[in-house]
């Protein structure tokens, strides 16, 4: 066996629930080795009952988020060499959520969220009729374009500040995918899609810390998609058509 | 379970330094305010106002009027970085230079003005 092989890392890992506490593991070192790997060689090997959530491995489903040395990022496309500060590493939840247990935060408020910045598509009537052609090089929909790849796996909202002062505030990620939504010409009820995101601890929220930008994994830039919603809730709100 | 406040890893990048400089600034400028309208309200009664600016000769005060010229225009610059990106959708790294530069000739500017006087 190389001299590589037989360095460990060590792994501090959050236990419990909110009363809970740090618990350190010593895990084997690998040249190529994710964040996800080091957690899943706990749970195999060391402590069968360690609590965490993954699917795809391989940065395309969003459940497998928490907080590395400090800051929220995909596990499973972050390599323990980037992240590793002399051999260790401290696992924790994602922030700004109910804790279940161990590494699993309840993701609920994060989805009612994305409801309430009515992020679904609304059909308009007749679609028969009206076909609605869409120019790829159109500038709405290459700001939709530009939103419309989150994996909603929660890094944007854990490391929101504003998330963290507001427990009402819609977040960054239902927010872009609002701005997406209402880039899309086809959805039938675009300014319900302002009003949703204008009333309450909406876009005008924001505070502009960019926190959401720095941390996406897969480098969406929600600040500006929120900026974007600020601009088109204005105007509309100046033409009048947000009130009724 | 984790460390909360400026410090915590996830703040470490130049829109949260940006931000947090932009909004201590501002405090800072709003509690000199009721000063600055002290004096200036000063101004009708001569004695008091002639003590008022002799008090403003000191060296202390003098530095600290160093550091609300620098408060000004590094406020000044933070609310043009809000403006190009919530408005211009400028991207962050454009934002912070474009807003440094300002706070930089702003603030020679404005010292090079107290030194006129």
């Amino acid at each position: 066996m190389s001299a590589a092989a037989e360095k460990t890392l060590q792994v501090e890992v959050w236990r419990g629930g909110t009363d809970g506490a740090y618990e350190s593991f010593e895990v084997p070192a690998q040249e190529n080795q994710t964040v996800l790997d080091v957690v899943t060689y706990i749970q195999r090997n060391l402590d069968a009952a360690l609590a965490y959530r993954f699917a795809c491995r391989v940065g395309v489903c969003g459940s497998c988020a928490m907080t590395v040395n400090g800051r929220p990022r995909w596990t499973c496309r972050t390599h323990v060499s980037r992240v590793a500060k002399n051999g260790e590493l401290k696992l924790a939840p994602l922030q700004n959520l109910p804790l279940i247990r161990d590494l699993v935060t309840d993701m609920t408020p994060f989805f009612e969220k994305w409801q309430a910045a009515r992020g679904r598509f609304v059909p308009g009537d007749g679609p028969k009729d009206r076909f609605a052609q869409v120019p790829p090089e159109e500038k709405q929909r290459a700001d939709a374009n530009a939103a419309i790849e989150c994996i909603n796996c929660g890094v944007c909202y854990s490391a929101c500040d504003v998330v963290s002062w507001r427990d009402d505030y819609l977040g960054p990620a239902a927010l872009n995918r609002a701005w997406a939504g209402y880039n899309d010409v086809r959805d039938g009820d675009r300014n319900g899609i302002l009003k949703a995101v204008s009333s309450g601890a909406g876009c005008h929220t924001c505070h502009t810390h960019q926190s959401c930008a720095e941390h996406c994994p897969v480098s969406l830039n929600p600040t500006f998609s929120i900026a974007g919603l600020k601009r088109a809730t204005l105007k509309a709100s100046l033409k009048g058509e947000l009130s009724e | 379970m984790s460390a909360a406040g400026l410090t915590r890893a996830s703040r470490a990048h130049w829109g949260f330094v940006a931000a947090m400089v932009h909004r201590l600034s501002g405090l800072a400028l709003a509690i000199f305010l009721p000063l600055h309208f002290l004096s200036l309200g000063l101004a009708f009664e001569r004695e008091a106002f002639d003590g008022f600016i002799a008090w403003s000769n000191n060296p202390m005060v003098k530095l600290s009027e160093a550091f609300l010229v620098a408060a000004l225009a590094v406020h000044f610059a933070g609310g043009l970085r809000l403006l190009a990106v919530e408005f211009f959708g400028l991207t962050r790294a454009q934002s912070i230079w474009i807003a440094s530069a300002f706070a930089f000739g702003v603030g020679a500017g404005l010292l090079f003005l107290l030194r006129a006087f």
